[in-house]
């Protein structure tokens, strides 16, 4: 009988391992990105050391390297590039790395209702929305409050990403559910002030 | 389909262009092309069939464009995995003859056969296969075949489909930038930020690569599928055109023949620029001369919009990839087109950086598949490519939005998981519409493919749960499977593609392909057997004045009439079963002849005479 733990082509224990530590076949991956890429749930990651990482794992894993395979491994390998390949991009980018650890500590992420304004920046977006009407009807006299808007949203994101660095310290030391709700909130903050940054650098660039 | 790698290094690398092709393998020094019969290493990439339905390909083939123009297909790459829609433009450009019936796969018509885009390229690929097997003196069942980095899901399938069709297994799919990225083994000098920059006869690929260790980690690729040398030639041809219909007062335009000369013409007079500041289009047609100058500086002014619309597609590679140009440490150039001094300056000047030049950019893109084919066989052990998707994938939602699954620039292996569920009680099955591109409407992006999840178990509305999983594999080719979540069983999935062949159209292709290929083979015996039969009869009526010939009896000297009368009637007939047949009879009838002929031979040497 093969268990969950045993190797599908030789039938002994792998202890978990990616490769069967007695006959070497690739086993089939983890999904969770953190153990594939063998690193702590941590939101804070070294970029080179996850390069590094990833450099690695892809020379085992690679489809180019299964050719010879028998075709069962040949899927499993397919199955694990992709999955690898799709952590990486996901973990190398700090904001989507914790989109995903939130997701997988089961806070509902997909929906954010990024069209509720934060209610600290309620006055500041109703002013700037007057300004981009104006704009859009042809009035090139709001240009400077809109580049002045443009500069505040961008030192508000700043902010952010500032309190998020500060926030993933605090999760990394010790793993609070309390601290993901705060990150949820910063991350949301976040994303409206990237899409109203948006909208305002659609009004500014030239027309074409 | 379990792989035979018992016969090592007879994986080739192809390089299937616009213009020319290539095949390649790795020895123990490295990669190596392999030349043609001929001793060409390019393949001219044209098809020429001849009245008695005999193909032609390559060099002899490009001749045939000048003479049977009406025969003969060029430059079939720009219609891979395009519809007619996608091909309004080059239709008037190139003297492609599309038959009736052609939407959603176009059907080329050649003499009194229509051809797809991918049986075309399927005979380039059959004559690369015979080059190498007749090379190695062994059969080479596998290939790496390139494409150009651009290339959507549709235009690589057709890819892999000519490859079957020709009887290859192709173990991958290769963008062509990073093939040459391969070839270069820029690799060994360090580790950096390398762009290529691939101008070929028909498209145009940028790609940016982090090189570190062996890894050549592609950051991003853009280009253009439809920009190549083939436009100057145009442009040129264009210009060339108008000069003579106002010099001679004829409109040479719809005269295929003449149309082709000038073109071989302007061509000529392109590459000649490459080397001297000035050069002629020349043409003699007819009795009819047309001869213009044409200097550098001209040239230059001429092709400087074409160049240009290279460079907005490497900028945005540049920004896509994450990267500061002066972080680029090398530029590598790839193809036939940057020879051309302006497009040399230009992409130094956009990059400022020297780009290399060391390699031949024809033979570049090949000599790297075979290494990629080294890497597959486990030959080359320390290098590995991490390739991208050049173009978003996304599903049609409410309202033709397109909804995102996949980025462009993801690294392959890529793969994104939807839920689906029905939208009305009892509801069996659901359409999934996939697109490529980076728009947001559908009709905007490119339709990939629909995907039909059938037999679904009748329950109310919004029950059903159908796990989709989208994974473009590491040839950059989309395969979709579907799990129902309540059973965890797969779920069958129902593919139409928008564009190109379904796979039971590809087997037929296959089973004609190979059908075709033993009458081309029998085509080539017919031709063999009457040049044999020649020699025979050239050398009995030889014989008829020898004096052999008249030690014969009557009956004997009958015999060989009937051979000989019996062999002229069979001649013309294409079957060499009959030839080969009558050429014995004739042997047979002649053996007397050749005794005596024999022994009067000796005897005159015995005697010291000539004879």
């Amino acid at each position: 009988m093969s268990g969950a733990n045993n190797c599908w082509q030789c039938q002994q224990s792998t202890g978990g391992q990616l490769f069967c530590p007695a006959c070497q076949s690739l086993q089939p991956p983890p999904t969770d990105y953190y153990p594939l890429l063998g690193l702590e749930r941590k939101l804070n990651l070294d970029p080179s050391q996850l390069q590094k990482r990833f450099y690695e794992l892809s020379r085992l894993l690679h489809p180019d390297r299964f050719m010879r395979k028998p075709e069962r491994e040949r899927q499993y390998s397919l199955d694990a590039s992709s999955i690898l390949n799709d952590a990486y991009r996901t973990l190398k980018d700090p904001v989507k790395r914790a989109q995903y650890l939130l997701g997988q500590e089961g806070f509902d992420i997909g929906e954010q209702r990024s069209k509720d304004v934060p209610p600290e920046l309620l006055e500041e977006v109703f002013e700037l929305n007057m300004a981009l009407e104006e704009m859009r009807g042809g009035d090139d006299s709001v240009r400077p409050q809109l580049e002045q808007a443009e500069k505040n949203f961008s030192n508000m994101l700043a902010d952010v990403d500032r309190q998020l660095e500060s926030l993933f310290g605090q999760y990394d030391a010790s793993a609070a559910r309390d601290t993901l709700a705060q990150i949820r909130g910063v991350l949301n903050r976040r994303k409206y002030i990237l899409n109203l940054l948006g909208e305002v650098a659609k009004e500014l660039a030239p027309s074409v | 389909m379990e792989i035979d790698f018992s016969l090592p290094g007879h994986i080739v690398g192809i390089d299937l262009g616009t213009t020319n092709s290539l095949v390649a393998f790795m020895d123990l020094t490295g990669p190596r092309i392999v030349p043609g019969a001929d001793g060409d290493k390019l393949v001219p990439s044209v098809v020429s069939v001849e009245p008695n339905g005999e193909v032609v390909v390559g060099n002899p083939a490009r001749e045939l464009l000048l003479t049977q123009p009406e025969r003969t297909v060029y430059s079939v790459k720009r219609l891979m995995g395009r519809g007619l829609a996608d091909v309004q433009e080059e239709l008037k450009l190139f003297p492609f003859r599309i038959a009736p019936g052609s939407e959603s796969v176009i059907h080329l018509q050649l003499n009194d056969h229509t051809y797809t885009p991918p049986e075309i390229s399927a005979l380039v690929l059959r004559q690369l296969k015979q080059n190498a097997e007749a090379y190695f003196g062994a059969p080479v069942p596998q290939a790496v075949i390139t494409v150009p980095a651009y290339f959507n899901d549709a235009q690589r399938q057709a890819t892999k489909d000519a490859g079957r069709i020709a009887g290859l297994e192709v173990l991958r799919l290769v963008n062509e930038p990073t093939a040459a990225s391969l070839a270069y083994g820029l690799d060994k000098r360090k580790n950096g930020i390398v762009a290529v920059y691939d101008l070929g006869g028909g498209t145009f690929d940028i790609s940016i690569l982090k090189l570190q260790d062996g890894i050549f980690e592609v950051l991003a690729t853009n280009g253009d599928t439809h920009l190549g040398g083939d436009d100057i030639d145009n442009l040129l041809l264009r210009i060339a055109l108008e000069d003579i219909a106002s010099e001679w007062k004829q409109d040479l335009s719809g005269d295929n023949e003449g149309v082709q000369r000038l073109r071989r013409a302007v061509i000529h007079a392109k590459e000649q620029l490459s080397f001297v500041p000035v050069t002629k289009i020349e043409l003699e047609y007819r009795g009819k001369k047309y001869q213009r100058e044409i200097n550098r500086e001209l040239f230059d002014k001429l092709i400087t919009p074409i160049v240009d619309r290279t460079l907005g597609p490497c900028r945005n590679c540049i920004q896509d990839a994450g990267v500061r140009i002066d972080q680029i440490d090398e530029v590598v150039m790839v193809g036939g087109s940057t020879r051309i001094p302006l497009v040399l300056s230009a992409v130094e000047n956009l990059f400022r950086v020297k780009p290399h030049t060391e390699l031949n950019p024809d033979e570049v893109v090949a000599l790297g598949a075979a290494v990629q084919a080294g890497i597959l066989s486990g030959q080359v052990e320390d290098k590995l490519l991490l390739d991208v998707t050049p173009l978003s994938l996304g599903i049609e939602t409410m309202g033709g939005v397109v909804s995102k699954l996949i980025h462009r620039n993801s690294t392959i292996p890529a793969s994104a998981t939807e839920t689906f569920t029905t939208g009305v009680e009892g509801q069996r099955n659901v359409l999934i519409h996939v697109v490529q591109g980076e728009r947001e409407l559908v009709k905007d992006c490119r339709s990939l493919a629909r995907f039909d999840l059938k037999d679904i178990d009748p329950m109310p509305a919004g029950m059903a749960r159908i796990e989709v999983r989208f994974l473009i594999d590491a040839n950059g080719i989309l395969n979709v499977t579907a799990r129902d979540q309540r059973t965890g069983k797969e779920h069958s999935v129902d593919v139409k593609p928008s564009y190109g062949l379904t796979d039971e159209q590809v087997e037929k292709m296959i089973q004609e392909s190979i059908e075709k290929a033993e009458l081309d083979f029998a085509a080539r015996q017919v031709r063999e057997f009457r040049v044999e039969a020649d020699t025979i009869l050239t050398a009995v009526e030889k014989a008829r004045r020898h004096d052999a010939y008249f030690e014969l009896t009557d009956a004997e000297r009958a015999a060989i009439d009937k051979a000989v009368n019996e062999l002229l009637l069979v001649y013309h007939a294409d079957d060499h079963h009959l030839i080969a047949q009558k050429i014995e009879q004739l042997n047979q009838a002649t053996t007397k002849l050749a005794e005596n002929m024999m022994n009067t031979a000796v005897r005159g040497a015995l005697k010291g005479t000539k004879i």
